[in-house]
């Protein structure tokens, strides 16, 4: 039985009408058009399907629909703004964190939810925090290096 | 130019065909797929300084069997070394060409003049024309072979840029992510094993009339669906495949090794010293074991295809369209212009995993609904089951010392086919072509040859300067698929044999590098141990005895990248690698930070083979499904890495991902050895290997 579900995505407020059980992550990708946010595995083992729903990191891929009414959706798409990119991109950008880049809309979503925090972070902070998130090309290195320039650069680094 | 062309310029000889005026800069081409390795990034600075051009006013376009050169396969490292070559050549000769045309307008020599960000200078002043302009003037349609002279190249170290970086990031540049208009989405059921039936009498009418399903295709064994959303396809795709029984699974024990060993198989000589081997014991008679590795990309493997009034048209992540499209053109009995197949970027690609079976299911399915293009995203669980497995293998390892130094060395590898990708032996290799009723035979798999750096024996051959004879058992009847996983053979090859040559060292109280030094001739060899013990000076020293370090040396496949690698590993609740350092020597380095991303990337992919993998089996079944099943290195799990490139501009680039894999194994399997005093034998190594070596010993 479809439903209409209205929530904001990036700011913007959208509306999809589907099953309420359908995960965010098929709503987001198929109907919403916004394709950053990736399946890799379909049962919070990846962490390529990683967004932010009101400040917290989720898995979209086994979050239902209608849980996310009337929140605030945050995925990889908001951090290229028309006002500039995000640090957590440009970091990414500067150090070439990546080689396919497959995980890496979920790995900065994750990353963005821990320093939107404002608790001072280190290194092995943020690695720990990633534990759920894999990376099969083994661009882990460059990928802490990146968030924690951004880190820096919010501020938020110990 | 080299006596032998680089394969490319046999297939596509003319400079057109890889490089073309467009605007104010040139669109090149490349028949080398970007497989996240940054590939494309390097291509760009090749073209950009034989064209004397900023990057920015490149575009390049990546494989097609509809528009780019034909260069195979893009695999085993040989992207820079085969195609960096060709576009290299191609585009030093449309340079060439140009200032040709301009001298003649100049009335001046050729080799007065120079380009400058594509402005044609002569004797260091501006002379009105550009390259882009000359080019849309001169004949392109030319033997590149007639024409090229390479500049060779200065390096660059601040243009790191790789730039399709961005939408990887926060776009959707995947075959995952094409929707075109009209588009259905595929779904398909995996047999447990390629040998397993459906039942004769299977009724698809209750699958046809689930919500949304638009097609169930059945051609076989081979069994899919089409439906109209893909969550409509998810739930209908769940639905059946509780309903569905699969038959005629072999009875096989779960264990790969108690088969390779049983079998009959020959062990064929493939090098034999003129002097023969010493008659005395062996000093080290070692054999060590891997189980069979997934692949396991972030991505399941996936395609999109479409068939029209021309033909077919399929979006592909393989690693190569052409030897794809041929195959396909088999199993569906259609001329190969009639397939035309477009390379589309897909998850990190690490050596023949599931793209090209996808794809020829993708067709299969799309050939249901004529017109409508199909995407096929295989679940994680398919991905698991069926896609081309990592070789099991066992390698033994016979060593003779003399006067502290290797004197005579027996290497015997035990191990299953490590290449069975489309066109290998002529044959199709594609899983569903195996299945649809009269499908093309999938026979057992020969051994790549010597000249492509052998699959089983790859790096059976020690780097050291002892006489060694080399032999290879190929078990080629097991009923798992196997294929090419980064670096063959040689993972286990190499952490074998260096886990031989440290037993060795050891038990005559000699130092790791010191100790193969002394069996070291190769002199590039040499200065890539010297480096690794330079840049390993502050882990070296500094063991305890829950802290230790160890060392792996290799050639990749003999005749390519050196690497020596440092491994410092901790033993607590569990095995930790801390800090892990890479002395690598790959000829011209072409893009610096793209070489360390790689070795880094190596690396990490090397030790999580090496800590943590091993694909589950029941029988015949491969038994993971998920994650929890096939767990791999974790971020808090990495080590901090240092890598020190060692540059050699006179000398042709190597690819450098696969180079270190065996290097890193063995760096770890030493640095557990010198803790506990004997070899760890099987892999991955675990905590509770470890404590069973230690109470056997
Ligand atoms: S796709 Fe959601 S965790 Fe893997
Ligand atoms: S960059 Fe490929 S999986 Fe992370």
């Amino acid at each position: 039985m479809a439903d209409t579900v209205a929530f904001t995505v990036n700011g913007k407020a959208v509306e999809v009408t589907a099953d309420p059980g359908l995960p965010l992550l098929s709503a987001l990708r198929e109907d919403l058009g916004l394709k950053s946010t990736r399946f890799g595995c379909g049962s919070e083992g990846c962490g390529a399907c990683t967004v932010i729903v009101d400040g917290t990191a989720r898995f979209s891929c086994t979050l239902p629909l209608a849980d996310v009414a009337g929140q605030e959706v945050r995925t990889a798409e908001g951090l290229a703004g028309p006002d500039g990119d995000h640090p957590l991109l440009t970091a990414f950008l500067d150090h070439q964190a990546g080689q396919c880049g497959y995980c890496l809309p979920g790995i900065l979503m994750r990353a963005r939810a821990l320093l939107d925090r404002g608790e001072p972070v280190d290194r092995a902070r943020v690695a720990q925090e990633l534990d759920g998130n894999l990376c099969r090309c083994g661009a882990h290195a460059r990928i802490l290096d990146a968030i924690m320039d951004a880190a820096r650069e919010m501020g938020v680094a110990t | 130019m080299s006596a032998k062309l680089p394969p490319g310029l046999e297939t596509a000889p003319l400079v057109s065909d890889w490089v073309r005026p467009d605007g104010d800069g040139f669109a090149v081409r490349t028949g080398r797929a970007e497989l996240g390795q940054g590939v494309q990034a390097a291509m760009l600075r090749i073209a950009a300084w034989e064209l004397g051009l900023p990057v920015e006013r490149l575009t390049i376009t990546g494989p097609d069997t509809g528009a780019s050169p034909n260069e195979g396969v893009t695999a085993g490292s040989l992207s820079m070394t085969q195609g960096g070559a060709a576009l290299r050549a191609a585009t030093s000769a449309a340079r060439v060409l140009c200032l040709a045309e301009a001298g003649r307008q100049l009335n001046t020599e050729a080799g007065r003049l120079a380009v400058i960000d594509g402005a044609v200078l002569e004797a260091g002043v501006d002379t009105g024309l550009t390259l882009p302009v000359l080019a849309t003037r001169v004949d392109l349609d030319v033997p590149v072979v007639d024409h090229a002279a390479p500049l060779g190249q200065p390096l660059d170290a601040d243009d790191t840029s790789r730039h399709d970086l961005r939408a990887r990031l926060t776009g959707a540049p995947f075959v995952h992510d094409l929707s075109p208009e009209g588009l259905l989405h595929g779904r398909v059921f995996a047999p447990p094993s390629m040998a397993a039936r459906l039942p004769d009498a299977l009724d698809l009418a209750p699958l046809e009339a689930r919500p949304g399903v638009v097609a169930a295709v059945r051609d076989g064994n081979f069994l899919g669906l089409v439906a109209e959303t893909s969550a409509a396809a998810d739930s209908a795709a769940a639905w059946f495949e509780a309903r569905l029984e699969w038959e005629g699974l072999p009875i096989v024990p779960s264990d790969p090794h108690s088969l390779l060993e049983a079998s009959t198989a020959e062990m064929e000589q493939l090098e034999v010293p003129e002097a023969g081997l010493p008659s005395s014991e062996p000093v080290i008679d070692i054999t060590c074991r891997r189980p069979f590795l997934s692949h396991a990309p972030m991505g399941p493997s996936a395609a999109m295809a479409q068939w029209g009034d021309d033909g077919l048209t399929v979006w592909s992540h393989s690693q190569g369209v052409y030897p794809l499209r041929d195959a396909m053109a088999r199993v569906l009995d259609l001329p190969q212009d009639a397939i035309r197949v477009i390379h589309t970027p897909g998850p990190g690609c690490y050596g023949h995993n599931g793209a090209d079976d996808v794809a020829l299911d993708a067709a299969l399915l799309a050939r249901a609904v004529p017109g409508h293009p199909v995407r096929l995203v295989w679940s994680r669980a398919t991905e698991f089951r069926t896609a081309p497995l990592g070789a099991a293998m066992a390698t033994r390892v016979r060593l003779w010392m003399e006067d502290g130094h290797l004197s005579a060395a027996r290497v015997s590898v035990t191990s299953p086919p490590h290449s069975t990708r489309p066109g290998t032996a002529g044959h199709v290799y594609l899983r569903a072509g195996a299945m649809i009723e009269g499908g093309t035979p999938f026979p057992p798999a020969p051994d790549l040859p010597a000249n492509r750096g052998n699959g089983a024996a790859r790096n059976a051959r020690p780097i050291y300067a002892a006489p060694a004879l080399v032999e290879r058992k190929l078990v080629d009847d097991l009923p798992w698929r196997t294929s090419a996983l980064r670096a063959l053979g040689g993972q286990l090859n190499v952490f074998a044999i260096e886990t031989g040559v440290e037993a060795a060292l050891m038990a005559e109280g000699l130092d790791p590098f010191d100790g193969r030094l002394a069996s070291l001739e190769d002199t590039r060899a040499r200065t890539v141990l010297e480096k690794l013990r330079e840049i390993g000076a502050d882990i070296i020293g500094t063991e305890e005895p829950d802290r230790s370090w160890g060392i792996g040396l290799a050639r990749y496949k003999n005749v390519a990248a050196w690497a020596g690698v440092l491994a410092e590993i901790e033993l607590g609740d569990d095995i930790r690698v801390t800090r892990v350092r890479a002395a690598v020597d790959t000829g011209e380095v072409i893009h610096p930070d793209g070489a360390r991303n790689q070795i880094e990337g190596g690396i990490i992919q090397a030790l999580s083979w090496t800590l943590k993998e091993a694909v589950p089996l029941d029988g015949a079944r491969v038994a993971a499904e998920s994650w929890e099943d096939y767990p791999i290195l974790r971020f808090s799990e990495v080590p901090q890495i240092e890598t020190a490139l060692i540059h050699r501009p006179e000398d042709p680039p190597y690819g450098c991902a696969e180079a270190v894999a065996g290097p890193a194994s063995a760096a770890v399997g030493n640095a557990v050895q010198r803790m506990i005093g004997v070899p760890i034998r099987d892999l991955p190594i675990t905590r509770e290997r470890i404590i069973a070596a230690v109470s056997e010993a």
